[in-house]
Formats: C-alpha cells, sequence, structure tokens
C-alpha cells in the first residue's frame, strides 16, 4: 500500500459565516473536517468591532453610559450596572438603597429576558421551531416593564452614576408582580416541550463538554462553569448592590455539556425571579441618587469591578488621571472570554453540533467585539 | 493628545470636588501572599499596594510569567480574568500590562502590574494560563505590544493588514487605515 493514497485526503476546510443564522449575528468559523469530525475551529471575529474603549476614553464619565448598552445589547442594563458600579467604586460612592434594590429587580429581569433570547435561538438552532416565539412572547412583558420605566426598549440607559435618574411609575410594583406570577407556568412550558425531549436530550446531551478544570484554564465563567459543577456565582461570592440580602441558589450541573448549561439557565431564571419577588415587596423610601458632582472628576487611581452578568464575569477596569474622561475604560466581556473555548469543546464532535455548541455559549457579538 | 481634546469645565462652588493628587493614593499591602511573594522572587517585584481595598503588586516585565504560575500552582490563583493594558506615552516604559488574576479557593482577586517600552516583547503567559491566547492577541491588536513565544501572534479584532494600534493614545479616534479601506471596500473614505 502507498503511504497516503487519495482516500486519505479526507480533511476539509469549511468556513461558517460570517453570514450564517446560527452564528448569532456576525461571527466567522473556520473548520477543519475530516468527514463529519470535526478536528479543529478557529474563530474569526471582529466584524462588529466599534472601539467602544477607545470611545470611552474620548467621553466623559456620564457620557459613557449610553455606550455601554450598546456592547451586550440582549443584557444592556446588566452591562450599565457594571459601569456604573466601577465609576462608583472611583468615587468611593454607594448608590442609595432605593436605587440599589430598584437596580436589582432590573437587572434580574434583563437576565431573564437574556436567557430567554438564548433559549428561543438556542432551540431554533438545533431545529426547535416553536420555543422562539413562546419566549419572546414572555420578553415581550419584561421589555414593556422597561419601557415603561426608561422609555427604552432594547438600548436602556436605565442606570446612571450614583444611582438612577427616573423614579418609579405609578404601577410598576403590580407590573413587576404580574409578570411574577405569570412566568412560573411559562418557564414550565418551556420545559414540557425540551427537557424530555427525544430530539433535544440526542443534541444536547454529551456535546460540547467543558470540564471544570477546563474552564479554569479557559477563563470561561457563567452558566458555563456552573453547568460542570463549580458553584461560584459573582453574586454570592463577591455581593454588590445589596445581592447578600436576597435568599436564592446557584444552580450546578454535573457534566459540563450542553444539557446541563440548558438546566442551570433554566433554574436561573426561576432563581431571578425568586430575587425579583423579594426585591420588589422591600422597595425603601428614599432618594434615588446619591450626592454626585455634576461633573464628575474621579481622583487619579484605578478600580476593577466585576458583576454576574447573565452571560458570566463582566468586568470593568476603569483607570482616572483625575479629569472629566476616563484614562482609559477596559471592558472584561464574558462573550469575548466564553468564545475562546469553543474549539476546546467541538473538537472531535460532528459538524452538526458545533451550532449547539455556538448556541450554548450564548454570545452576543456586539459584546465580542466591542 | 487626549489632553488637547478635555473641555476645560468650571465647577460650581457647591459641587467643588477636592483637587486630585498626582498620583494615586495607595496604601502598602501585606499579608501572608505578600510575604511568600517577596520570599521567592526578592526585589523582581517593586510594590506591593493596595487601592480602594483592591491589591496588586508591580513586577519586572521578565518575573510577571513565573508570578503567574506560582500563583497558579502554589497559591490557587487559578483564573487568569483580564489581560490589558494601559498607555502613558509621557513615561519612558510607554505600556502598562495589568493582569488581573482570581483564586476560586480564597474568593479573593490580584493584579499584577509592569512596565514595558515601546518594542519590548514581553513573554506570553499562554504556558500558564490558556485564557492569555486570546487576550494577548487583543492586547497586541490595541496597543501593539507583542508577545515572545505567543503561539498565534496575529490582530484579532482589526483586519490582519491594518495600520495603527488603536488604543495607543497618539492614535486619534478619527483615524482610520485609509489604504485598507480604499483596497477592501472599494470607498473613498470610512469618515
Amino acid at each position: 500500500m502507498p503511504e497516503s493514497t487519495f482516500l486519505d485526503a479526507t480533511e476539509l476546510v469549511l468556513n461558517m459565516g460570517p453570514q450564517h443564522p446560527s452564528t448569532h449575528g456576525v461571527l466567522r468559523v473556520v473548520l477543519k473536517l475530516d468527514g463529519e469530525k470535526v478536528l479543529g475551529a478557529e474563530c474569526v471575529i471582529g466584524y462588529l468591532h466599534r472601539g467602544v474603549e477607545k470611545i470611552g476614553e474620548n467621553r466623559t464619565w456620564q457620557q459613557f453610559v449610553p455606550y455601554v448598552d450598546r456592547m451586550d445589547y440582549c443584557a444592556a442594563v446588566s452591562n450599565g450596572l457594571g459601569y456604573c458600579l466601577a465609576v462608583e467604586k472611583l468615587l468611593n460612592l454607594e448608590a442609595p438603597p432605593r436605587a440599589q434594590v430598584i437596580r436589582v429587580i432590573l437587572t434580574e429581569l434583563q437576565r431573564i429576558a437574556s436567557h430567554l433570547i438564548w433559549l428561543g435561538t438556542h432551540a431554533m438552532d438545533i431545529g426547535a421551531q416553536t420555543p422562539l416565539f413562546y419566549t419572546f412572547r414572555e420578553r415581550e412583558e419584561i421589555l414593556n416593564i422597561f419601557e415603561k420605566y426608561c422609555g427604552a426598549r432594547l438600548t436602556t440607559h436605565a442606570f446612571r452614576i450614583g444611582g438612577l435618574q427616573y423614579e418609579l411609575h405609578d404601577g410598576f410594583e403590580q407590573e413587576v408582580k404580574a409578570f411574577c406570577d405569570m412566568f412560573p407556568s411559562k418557564v414550565d412550558e418551556y420545559e414540557q416541550l425540551l427537557t424530555a425531549n427525544r430530539i433535544w436530550l440526542g443534541r444536547t446531551k454529551g456535546v460540547g463538554i467543558l470540564s471544570a478544570e477546563d474552564c479554569k484554564q479557559y477563563g470561561v465563567t457563567g452558566p458555563l462553569l456552573r453547568a460542570a459543577g463549580v458553584e461560584w456565582d459573582l453574586r454570592k461570592a463577591q455581593p454588590y448592590s445589596g445581592y447578600e440580602q436576597y435568599d436564592f441558589r446557584i444552580p450546578t450541573g454535573m457534566q459540563g455539556d450542553t444539557y446541563d448549561r440548558y438546566m442551570v439557565r433554566m433554574e436561573e431564571m426561576r432563581q431571578a425571579l425568586r430575587i425579583i419577588r423579594q426585591a420588589v415587596d422591600r422597595i425603601p423610601d428614599g432618594p434615588i441618587m446619591a450626592k454626585v458632582p455634576k461633573v464628575i472628576k474621579p481622583p487619579v487611581g484605578e478600580a476593577y469591578v466585576s458583576i454576574e452578568a447573565p452571560k458570566g464575569e463582566l468586568g470593568y477596569f476603569v483607570v482616572s488621571d483625575g479629569s472629566t474622561q476616563p484614562y482609559r475604560v477596559r471592558v472584561r466581556p464574558p462573550s469575548f472570554v466564553n468564545l475562546q473555548s469553543l474549539d476546546r469543546m467541538v473538537r472531535g464532535g460532528l459538524v452538526a453540533d458545533v451550532v449547539a455548541v455556538i448556541g450554548t455559549i450564548d454570545i452576543v457579538l456586539g459584546e465580542v467585539d466591542r | 493628545m487626549a489632553e488637547e481634546q478635555k473641555p476645560e469645565i468650571k465647577l460650581p462652588a457647591a459641587h467643588a470636588v477636592p483637587k486630585a493628587p498626582a498620583a494615586m493614593a495607595v496604601a502598602p499591602w501585606e499579608d501572608a501572599l505578600t510575604r511568600n511573594l517577596k520570599e521567592q522572587f526578592g526585589d523582581e517585584i517593586t510594590e506591593f499596594s493596595t487601592y480602594l481595598g483592591q491589591n496588586f503588586l508591580v513586577a519586572r516585565p521578565e518575573a510577571v510569567v513565573p508570578i503567574l504560575e506560582f500563583l497558579k500552582l502554589e497559591e490557587d490563583f487559578d483564573y487568569v480574568v483580564d489581560i490589558t493594558a494601559v498607555d502613558y506615552p509621557a513615561r519612558a516604559e510607554r505600556f502598562e500590562l495589568v493582569y488581573i488574576v482570581y483564586s476560586f479557593a480564597r474568593n479573593q482577586r490580584i493584579r499584577i502590574k509592569t512596565r514595558v517600552a515601546d518594542g519590548f516583547e514581553p513573554a506570553t503567559a499562554v504556558g500558564v494560563h490558556l485564557t492569555a491566547n486570546w487576550l494577548e492577541r487583543e492586547v497586541f491588536d490595541m496597543f501593539g505590544i507583542r508577545f515572545a513565544g505567543h503561539p498565534d501572534m496575529r490582530r484579532i479584532l482589526l483586519p490582519e493588514d491594518w495600520e495603527g494600534h488603536p488604543l495607543r493614545k497618539d492614535h486619534p479616534i478619527t483615524r482610520v487605515d485609509e489604504r485598507w479601506v480604499k483596497e477592501n471596500l472599494g470607498i473613498d473614505s470610512a469618515q
């Protein structure tokens, strides 16, 4: 036998994206294949790069708040919270209790909304069309609450450095409570569609496994880390905005596969709802804005503040030179860091699973590319 | 460059903020961890400080990767949160590289900082933490700092043949690589 025959020439390079419906935006993945088997995957990113960090250096501290919404546009409220907390840390001040509780309610609603987008699109990528319509139906309710509160649905600009701009509108509590009463049965509904569905199990069980050790090596956080069995959530590990006052559980998985991540996120939605229920009953009276000067000039220094965004650890490293503009704003995006593990997760699997794995990482390209 | 653009805004007297000091008002950081690090690395680490309750150390560039390895193997700092840089063009060693590491076991986060001159190639941390791969590529893309020994030292967000490193302070915010835009997009200007 000759050493290599044409039968060995099976290696194929397949270009997936940037215009591919399952890449959730403009992600290009170059796959090296041996038939149906994936030998390696390389991500080509940057199509949505807008230079957010450079823009930050050319805006004042307050002017930059609306820009951060445009990174992870599925979770704009969480982005805003992280940035405001970072600048508040530099200024060494805290938002008043009333503002903190309202922040928690809105951020947890946003977590549910973000997970709903993930669930709908992830299921659709795998071939289940129905959940998308179900999840967007409930997401609409959340966006309506946002719209009534701050006038915007997607890029909300809900928070300000030092607290909140707007007082709650009449009936906010009732709307949130009505959502809390309605939503649990809807989560059960999604679970009825998927949890024991044979096709769903076949497409997610044992697919894209990432062990706890791998997660730490790749810096992967959020639901991916928890699905690998690590009970770690920044809301518990390093509480901010008063999260230590709420009673909630960190769901974890065992295998670290796509199915476990699905179960973890489903449970996270229920836990987020628990937090919202507790928070809405205890909104204290008082001011919604701390005493913040009209012109913000943090003293010379630097700080790194991170929050548990729906997708993982979202951090802001801010450097002040004592002027009205940030000297440097670094965003530590969970999607970017998590996406790096794609190669590890798809290697040795099938081409069809790449789609499932991209969905399960839950990336937003606006945040990957910034 | 950035200084010229900043508008001078007069503060009303009622909101006057005390004049900011020229340097970060840091306090010394000392505990069991700093003692172990001192013992191990001696004067390779030049500063242990804390600011706003966040601990950081400043080390010589050659010592950073050994420190990361020591922290990972001996002190449980097993998660590199972020690697980034800050540009101070007035300094002789203009770039400040910042490594943020976290320990799940201790629930503690520290920063390792080092200063490098333009053109200096610090060693890559990919051998210790795989996360460093993309993070260092981004630092290279944005600041033009090459990491020696990196397995794949290419741009990551901007096109590979793009000119300029946008997060350098001497790179104006409106500047784009016109040649690249003309050749690849077929338009005269991106502005």
